[in-house]
């Protein structure tokens, strides 16, 4: 792939315009009980079922916090190259709303559990580097639905008290694209580390966006605005870029913009102030008296780091160093989780170059077709790697193959009973090859002649008409080198 | 620090309580009183020394991540002054 160079400037009527954009995204902890309690977290269950009396804030509840989730961030932490705190504690965040019953989120405010680390991203103009500011525990809120009833919203808990990682990255995105491959990075880390399953659909991943302009060239920061809680990269993608243009609209008219929080209204593709929370914002924060500080031994953080599994980053270096593919191929086979440990199994026992050109122009062809997943895969990883090496001995030619690969689609058959009833055996014989050659070069001599005279674009007339005679089976590097010897 | 009328009613729109003028005045005095008290505690000099996190002499407790029953869903409903089958129910509250 060739190198470009970075392009998203807004063109103003004053100039271009950079556009500033730091995420805080909420990412929801993998775990099987909530932060603070030992509710069921599980998605999808009637609504308040899993609420637990800690959960519903009744009066003289305490919380106790979950081991497991601890180690979850932690680990988190580690995959994200941060450092680890080993003293941090739990604040409470003062806010009134109907589906936080405490009355406050459990929080960490002045000691997170996991400090400065950094994501690195792959694009089209080089890597890059993005900074991780924190990552600290929280609890989620429970859920109001205002849309069933014209007076009243309803409040289901069983998500108030699941465990939450903020993630603040610093202000180091550039562009929705840049945010696209961030939050694309962060889920794929975390999904290697079944930390969070990354799931935006069911809100288990979600960001509060914030967004400033400024003049190309300046160096200064312009006051930002925060758009909350978007749940879905093509949302965020399209807040940014509305937001950006609204900003620069505002400066160029002579205006300024005022450090507030929006929301991104998906239907009519704007952003617009959260009016209501102006004052909102005093959070009151103070230690939580009821938790005392969360104090790791640095041999249980240790221990924790070595049990950590390959992370993309590392997996994206081997398989360029020890697989020889390109970055640009690497980068997508470790993208995904999934699609890496079904890459692993394909080329395991096939060719390391062939299964990823496969994987990438074939099978993800199909499965963008299909809109499925890799888990839903037609064709099993080992029938693919079974047609790879099927291409690799010259059982078949690259071009029938694909034919192979249209019926294994239907219903994961094995390739090479594919190739047996429909006889698409590749014709490997050079005696054959080469009776059937003189054929074609005694009925063509008047080409013969021409390509002897210098039109060499005719030897394509005769390997085609080569592939013809055998229906496509010929095998092409023996038809061309008997026919570069037959022409001579 | 004094608290002034502007900070009371700034506290009680922020904690949900009602207040009115009366309210509000006993609210400065008292309110500045005890801030005057704990004041005294600006004299001591605690430049060398760490904030308290607890005067408990223990560890944060941690519990395995299993899953307990501890209540149903109609136990969790029951004090609610307005609830549904499924639901607690609140005036509409929407941005």
């Amino acid at each position: 792939m060739t190198e470009k160079e970075f392009d998203y400037y807004l063109e103003g009527q004053t100039g271009k315009w950079e556009v500033i954009i730091g995420l805080e995204v909420h990412a929801q902890v993998t775990s099987n009980a909530k932060l603070f309690s030992s509710s069921s977290t599980k998605f999808g269950s009637d609504p308040n079922s899993q609420v637990s009396l800690v959960d519903a804030a009744m009066p003289g509840m305490l919380p106790v916090i979950n081991k497991y989730c601890v180690e979850q961030a932690i680990k988190t932490g580690l995959g994200l190259k941060a450092k680890i705190n080993n003293f941090s504690k739990f604040d409470r965040k003062n806010y009134f709303y109907a589906d936080l019953p405490q009355g406050y989120q459990i929080s960490q405010f002045k000691f997170p559990i996991v400090g400065e680390g950094k994501v690195i991203l792959d694009m089209p103009y080089g890597t890059k580097e993005v900074g991780i500011e924190r990552l600290h525990l929280e609890q989620d809120a429970g859920k109001s639905l205002h849309d069933q009833d014209p007076q009243n919203s309803f409040v289901d808990l069983n998500r108030s008290g699941v465990a939450l990682m903020e993630i603040v990255g610093k202000p180091d995105l550039r562009s929705p694209e840049e945010v696209g491959q961030y939050v694309k990075k962060l889920r794929s880390i975390m999904r290697y580390l079944n930390t969070c399953d990354g799931n935006m659909d069911e809100g288990s991943l979600r960001a509060d966006v914030n967004v400033s302009v400024r003049k190309v060239g300046s160096t200064e920061l312009g006051t930002r605005c925060e758009i909350k809680n978007v749940n879905s990269i093509k949302f965020m993608q399209q807040a940014i870029e509305y937001e950006a243009k609204r900003q620069i609209e505002i400066i160029e008219q002579g205006g300024a913009i005022n450090q507030e929080t929006r929301l991104f209204d998906t239907k009519k593709m704007e952003t617009r102030s959260m009016r209501s929370k102006e004052d909102a914002h005093d959070y009151r924060y103070f230690p939580d008296p009821d938790l005392l500080p969360l104090e790791l031994d640095q041999d249980y953080v240790d221990t924790i780091k070595k049990s950590l599994p390959e992370l993309p980053d590392e997996k994206k270096s081997r398989l360029m160093n020890d697989f020889g593919l390109s970055s640009y191929d690497a980068s997508i086979i470790i993208s995904d989780q999934e699609i890496s440990t079904y890459y692993e199994e394909v080329a395991k026992n096939s060719d390391y170059k062939l299964a990823a050109n496969w994987m990438i122009v074939e099978l993800f062809g199909i499965l963008n077709k299909e809109n499925k997943e890799i888990k839903d895969s037609p064709v099993s990883a080992k029938n693919l790697s079974k047609l790879i090496n099927l291409i690799k001995d010259n059982t078949i030619s690259g071009k029938i193959a694909k034919t192979v690969f249209e019926d294994m689609i239907k219903g994961d058959q094995d390739p090479e009973v594919i190739i047996n009833k429909k006889g698409l055996k590749q014709q490997s014989d050079p005696k054959e090859l080469e009776k059937i050659i003189d054929k074609i070069v005694q009925s063509n001599l008047d080409k013969v002649e021409q390509y002897k005279s210098g039109k060499d674009k005719l030897f394509g007339f005769f390997v085609g008409q080569a592939m013809k005679e055998t229906q496509g089976k010929g095998n092409p590097k023996l038809i061309n080198d008997i026919l570069k010897e037959k022409l001579k | 620090m004094s608290i002034n009328k502007e900070t009371v009613k700034k506290i009680s729109k922020l904690s949900r309580i009602a207040s009115n003028e009366q309210f509000e005045d006993s609210m400065i005095k008292d309110l500045n009183s005890i801030l005057t008290f704990v004041e005294q505690l600006n004299e001591l000099n605690i430049k060398n020394i760490e904030p308290l996190s607890s005067v408990v002499e223990q560890k944060l407790f941690q519990r395995e991540d299993v899953v307990k029953i501890m209540n149903e869903k109609e136990d969790v409903l029951k004090n609610s002054p307005h609830k549904n089958e499924n639901y607690f129910v609140v005036p509409k509250v929407i941005e």
